[in-house]
């Protein structure tokens, strides 16, 4: 039995995936203001990927892949809008104006057998191979979330050993930018 | 090279070129410097508190009584922990406030230093912004931007952490103007090209059942926000309800306010918000103990929400249409637009919205506020009613502490001017009322300041009292003393079987002693008929008073919304609560 001071609500909601990006001022402690206000209002945060990418202006894009109902999606917007470093804040739409990727680093550790097949699935995805020795592939795979979590179930049996992938990252197609005040 | 300072002098200078008159602060090792340098400041007057939170509630009682921002001076580590509580209070309630921390030096951060603590980092959450000054050269230009951010939008707490070797070192001094004014998101204006306007101009003219509900943001807005609010109300004929933290907006006593709304408002206020076609909210936040049961939340209305903050808006209630801006710019074209195309709307429309006002007066008559009062017990609603009566005349300053008597206070006591009520609302923290009446004596020492108090709140910043002794500021503590944690003490019966686990206070000390031991003046009422006679005394005296008003110790709060019920479904007593606890109620409770 529920004895509380608060109500409950018993609407289920639909949950959409999003990508948000976010222009902030590279300074200490953004970032954090950034994640904080995620995991402080019980947000999701799928992924995430942080660089400068204007030294003169001293900017980081975060890109934060989300997960949320359509109105905590908006509240993730208008909130990330009033952290003071934040510069502007885009949703990106997961269609096909946008472009999205995910790089990954994949070592696999195994017998020659084994990494022949590998380096041949691999080959036809057209990833690179980084580093080989006797024993050991590491590739360098650029593609979308689920194609990169295909290639890892893939590769698991063939002695996959260590994984390391960014978050997503976006732009849009065509020649219109999300301008930066 | 010439007018070089340091960081120290920079501080005061900030202060001064923000016409600050007050700090509130506590000293300590790391804020030495700053310390040192307040005697060379005679224009700024630092009143030493007891305890960092007493300090920023006090600051928060200043701002909120003068609509200034309020500083507040502490030290490293465990001062700016202290200062947690009341910063988070301040974000809730958006209350300006800027607290200034000392930090061990800067070669020191981050190697678990003596009274070190990552004040920035715990911090984050609970202020609009924080800042760690790591260059003192920016140190003037950061500390007028915190005064910005406090002060800009909707208001709120900022932080500025200053370590200790920034504070002796020299650098140059940036002027206010100068300091950098690009940040677009601190000033706020609503957009006047869309027809948001003349679409609130026909919602109002199509509704037959309207209701305004205004909140702090109109206080927050300032005076003039004020004056338009009531225009409005006026020319429009329309009901209106407030939020706690709204009264004071319009007259307390004025025919066409209903009352507090929410989970301890009126019987009218309630069934007006849960009925009406056309609802208006004009700086408030959809708050839970506003809404009741958001699933059902005014089903029928139109729902227009007018607020600065455009993160408030379809945070809990999606609204038909929103107006992102300032209660004052919004209200004054709202105003210009209703008279332009709609002039004498008053008269034209009463036909209109009477059988609303005959319904409205219909739910009046239940007399939602009125309690069954003792000839023997002093009532604690009787001894806020008595106290209302006996200081109406005199532009009386309310603060509180959180619990029943809060609620009592918020709902016998009227006021009819904004800013003269200081309440913790959002974060409803105990022990707020008496630093926070400190604060309020300070800024307006000539007025009498009342804290409507609870024992076992007051308790909590007791200490400060020896603040209020200091400095002569004779603030009146109240307290209706029922010997329980009187909100826990009815949650406890209504859902816990009446198990009162630790709600009871077995050892209170004598509160008459007590104020005698700080040097200010003791008064006790047990009798009903001595009540009035008491308040008078404490308001004869021009010291500060802790009166121990001894009431009922089973009186409860009413009306009442259970929470997770609607605003229909409030319980007006005794006999309502009896009939209402079946188990479903108590679930939903």
């Amino acid at each position: 039995m529920i004895k509380s001071a608060y109500s409950f609500s018993n609407k289920k909601e639909k949950i959409e995936n999003h990508v948000i990006v976010v222009w902030v001022d590279n300074e200490a402690g953004a970032l954090a203001r950034v994640i904080g206000l995620f995991s402080g209002r019980g947000y999701n945060i799928d992924s995430l990927a942080v660089a400068e990418v204007d030294k003169k202006k001293n900017i980081s894009r975060i890109t934060i892949a989300t997960s949320g109902t359509f109105q905590v999606l908006q509240q993730i917007k208008l909130q990330l809008g009033k952290l003071i470093p934040v510069h502007k804040v885009a949703d990106f739409p997961k269609n096909k104006k946008t472009l999205l990727r995910e790089m990954a680093l994949l070592k696999v550790v195994s017998s020659k057998v084994k990494l022949e097949k590998a380096r041949k699935l691999c080959k036809k995805h057209k990833h690179t191979i980084l580093d080989k020795t006797e024993k050991s592939l590491v590739f360098e795979v650029s593609a979308l979330k689920k194609e990169i979590d295909e290639l890892v179930k893939k590769l698991q049996p063939l002695g996959l050993a260590s994984t390391s992938r960014t978050g997503v990252v976006a732009m849009t197609k065509g020649f219109e930018i999300y301008k930066q005040k | 090279m010439a007018n070089l300072m340091t960081g120290a002098e920079m501080i005061f200078k900030v202060l001064e070129d923000q016409d600050v008159k007050h700090i509130f602060g506590y000293p300590g090792g790391a804020v030495l410097p700053i310390y040192d340098e307040l005697k060379n400041h005679k224009k700024i007057k630092h009143i030493l508190v007891r305890h960092e939170q007493g300090a920023g509630h006090a600051a928060e009682g200043y701002a909120r009584s003068t609509g200034k921002a309020g500083v507040l001076l502490v030290t490293s580590g465990p001062g700016a922990t202290n200062a947690v509580t009341a910063l988070t209070d301040a974000y809730m309630d958006s209350v300006p406030l800027v607290c200034i921390t000392g930090q061990v030096p800067t070669h020191l951060i981050g190697t678990d230093a003596f009274q070190e603590c990552d004040t920035t980092g715990i911090t984050r959450p609970c202020t609009k912004h924080n800042w760690l000054v790591k260059d003192v050269n920016k140190l003037s230009s950061i500390l007028h931007k915190a005064f910005e951010v406090a002060l800009t939008g909707r208001p709120g707490p900022v932080l500025v952490d200053i370590p200790k070797d920034i504070q002796f070192k020299k650098g140059k001094y940036t002027k206010p103007n100068k300091a950098k004014k690009n940040n677009i998101k601190l000033n706020i204006s609503f957009n006047e090209r869309d027809n948001s306007i003349e679409k609130v101009v026909e919602l109002i003219k199509k509704s037959s059942k309207p209701v305004f509900y205004t909140g702090g943001g109109v206080i927050n807005s300032g005076p003039e926000a004020t004056e338009l609010l009531r225009e409005l109300v006026s020319i429009t004929g329309f009901p209106i309800t407030s939020t706690l933290q709204g009264l004071g907006a319009f007259p307390g006593d004025n025919n066409q306010f209903l009352g507090m709304l929410g989970m301890h408002g009126t019987y009218e206020a309630n069934n007006a918000m849960h009925d009406c076609d056309l609802m208006i909210n004009i700086g408030a936040r959809f708050d839970d103990r506003i809404t009741g049961k958001i699933d059902e939340f005014s089903p029928k209305s139109k729902k227009i929400h007018i607020d600065i903050d455009p993160s408030s808006i379809n945070k809990n209630v999606n609204v038909d249409l929103a107006i992102v801006g300032d209660v004052k710019s919004v209200l004054k074209k709202l105003i210009l637009s209703l008279k332009e195309k709609y002039p004498n709307f008053i008269d034209s429309n009463k036909q209109e919205i009477s059988s609303w006002w005959n319904q409205i007066e219909v739910w009046r008559k239940k007399n939602s506020l009125g309690f069954s009062n003792s000839n023997e017990l002093i009532k604690p609603q009787y001894a806020v009613q008595r106290l209302y009566e006996l200081t109406k005349a005199q532009d009386a300053f309310i603060t509180t502490e959180v619990g029943q008597h809060q609620m009592w206070a918020a709902q016998h006591y009227k006021f009819n001017k904004p800013n003269r009520w200081m309440t913790s609302g959002g974060l409803g923290t105990m022990g707020y009322g008496l630093p926070a009446a400190i604060g309020v004596q300070v800024a307006h020492p000539d007025k009498l300041v009342i804290d409507i108090a609870g024992e076992a709140s007051v308790l909590m910043t007791m200490q400060e009292m020896s603040t209020a002794v200091q400095y002569k500021l004779p603030i009146k503590i109240f307290i209706l003393n029922n010997q329980y944690m009187g909100m826990v003490r009815q949650w406890q019966e209504l859902l816990h079987e009446k198990n009162y686990s630790e709600s009871y206070t077995a050892a209170l000390p004598d509160f008459v002693k007590l104020a005698e031991a700080y040097g200010c003046v003791g008064i006790r009422a047990n009798k009903l008929e001595e009540l009035d006679l008491k308040i008078t005394e404490m308001l004869s005296v021009n010291r500060p008073v802790i009166f121990d008003c001894v009431v009922d110790k089973t009186e409860n709060c009413y009306p009442m919304i259970p929470s997770g019920k609607a605003h229909n479904q409030m319980l007006l007593g005794e006999q309502d609560k009896k009939e209402d606890i079946s188990e479903e109620g108590k679930i939903l409770v």
